[in-house]
């Protein structure tokens, strides 16, 4: 078994200089390429034991008196790989900001309010399906020290593991019709349209609970794996 | 005209950013969670094999430690077998997550030393470390690797790929004996070899 081989035009180069943090961030040589050992072809594991029961709900997770005020919505989807099977059971922990913008996070100083009942992380299984779904508030713009006006989209943070540490992904979701998406050099690093519209999750509004709440849908594909056809050497598929 | 070929193409990454540690470590972010934080657990008591500590800093190229950076380790057991996989030590995650202290960008991993694992054409992969790093400025994750100064990492087959070759001691740890010191150097004169596995 090994995974194919990751598209490094359709991901964000290293170096994307509108993105002014990636400038003494980014190595300058070259990558090593390798082909996958047992190293990258396993990876960790993790079961129901492993998260709270109810973390897949930022509403509920961290309240304390009351619901968190903002836009309840739902996001769910599907993680499939790139030969289109489900990857099932496999963890995904998601992180963002509250309904105006403020991260429960140490070092965010922004001056929109912490909200109380609102942490903004939790983690969910897929399905035997590659099925997931979490319940939040639709987290808003913020401001941040980049360009002097430069604001991120809404975005939901998403970092999923497969079953393969070379499978390992961390990305960003963001909403339909959000009119900061393709003025930010975060999004932009990303030089293909088609690879920004993969990350842009559509209105679900069939999937939404009447005078409760809106849906989002957002699927995931992470790197395909095959059996190797021809090769010398004895390795089970 | 062809046949058209159906697959996926993979969601692109983006960067981790730098409230990275509100998802993955809510404990550093300030944040306490139900349910523990994944991957600082430790090593179990009863799991075999040397303990080791590796600490160290990652640098930007400016010679400036990352201080948000995140980073995961997936290693093998002490017998040179990933959990999962039959006759692996029980009890033994194999993955960690390590956050460096917010100020001076210091880490540090508490774990064991693994055996040698088979790499391509049946040789031996000398005992390493799988490193992941993310962080603001990071679009997509870096994986490298972490050997060992005190094993023989003569026959490594990943090592031996590396030009020229006296990039090849960046994946090098230095000390002995349980305590080892690793340094990532994103960029420049000292930078660090990043794998595209």
């Amino acid at each position: 078994m090994t995974l194919y081989q990751r598209d490094r035009s359709w991901h964000p180069p290293a170096l994307t200089p509108d993105y002014k943090t990636s400038v003494a961030r980014s190595p300058r040589l070259p990558l090593l390429s390798l082909e996958g050992t047992v190293s990258e072809l396993t990876g960790p594991r993790f079961g129901h034991g492993d998260i709270a029961p109810g973390d897949a709900d930022l509403i509920a997770n961290h309240a304390k008196d009351g619901d968190p005020i903002g836009e309840r919505i739902i996001v769910h989807g599907r993680v499939l790989d790139e030969n289109r099977r489900p990857v099932p059971q496999t963890l995904i922990e998601i992180w963002q900001a509250n309904a105006g913008g403020r991260y429960r996070h140490r070092k965010d100083g922004y001056l929109a309010p912490i909200d109380p009942n609102f942490g903004g992380c939790g983690r969910v299984l897929t399905d035997d399906q590659g099925h997931y779904a979490f319940r939040t508030v639709k987290p808003g713009a913020y401001p941040w020290r980049n360009g002097v006006n430069s604001w991120r989209p809404a975005h939901i943070h998403l970092s999923v593991f497969g079953h393969a540490f070379a499978q390992r992904l961390i990305t960003q979701m963001y909403f339909e019709g959000d009119t900061l998406i393709a003025r930010c050099p975060i999004v932009n690093a990303i030089p293909d349209p088609r690879a920004i519209a993969a990350l842009i999750a559509p209105l679900d509004l069939n999937q939404a609970v009447p005078l409760d709440c809106l849906v989002y849908r957002f699927d995931i594909v992470l790197r395909g794996r095959r059996s190797t056809v021809f090769e010398n050497r004895p390795e089970g598929n | 005209m062809v046949q058209v070929l159906d697959d996926l193409k993979e969601t692109p990454s983006q960067t981790a950013g730098p409230y990275v540690h509100l998802g993955l470590a809510p404990a550093a972010a300030g944040v306490a969670r139900p349910g523990r934080d994944l991957g600082f657990g430790g090593v179990p008591g009863g799991v075999p094999g040397p303990r080791i500590r590796v600490t160290g800093r990652v640098f930007d190229g400016m010679g400036a430690p990352v201080t948000d950076v995140l980073i995961e380790v997936w290693q093998a057991d002490a017998g040179g077998f990933y959990p999962g996989q039959p006759g692996a030590a029980p009890g033994f995650a194999g993955w960690a997550r390590v956050v460096p202290d917010f100020d001076t960008g210091l880490f540090a991993l508490d774990t064991i030393l693994p055996g040698a694992v088979p790499g391509p054409g049946g040789r031996l992969l000398a005992p390493h470390l799988s490193l992941w790093l993310v962080a603001r400025g990071i679009n997509t994750g870096l994986q490298t690797r972490m050997y060992f100064p005190d094993r023989d990492n003569a026959a490594d087959p990943v090592l031996s790929l590396i030009e020229p070759p006296r990039r090849r001691r960046t994946l090098i740890a230095t000390g002995a004996d349980g305590a080892y010191r690793f340094d990532i150097h994103l960029q420049g004169d000292r930078e660090t070899v990043f794998l595209d596995v």
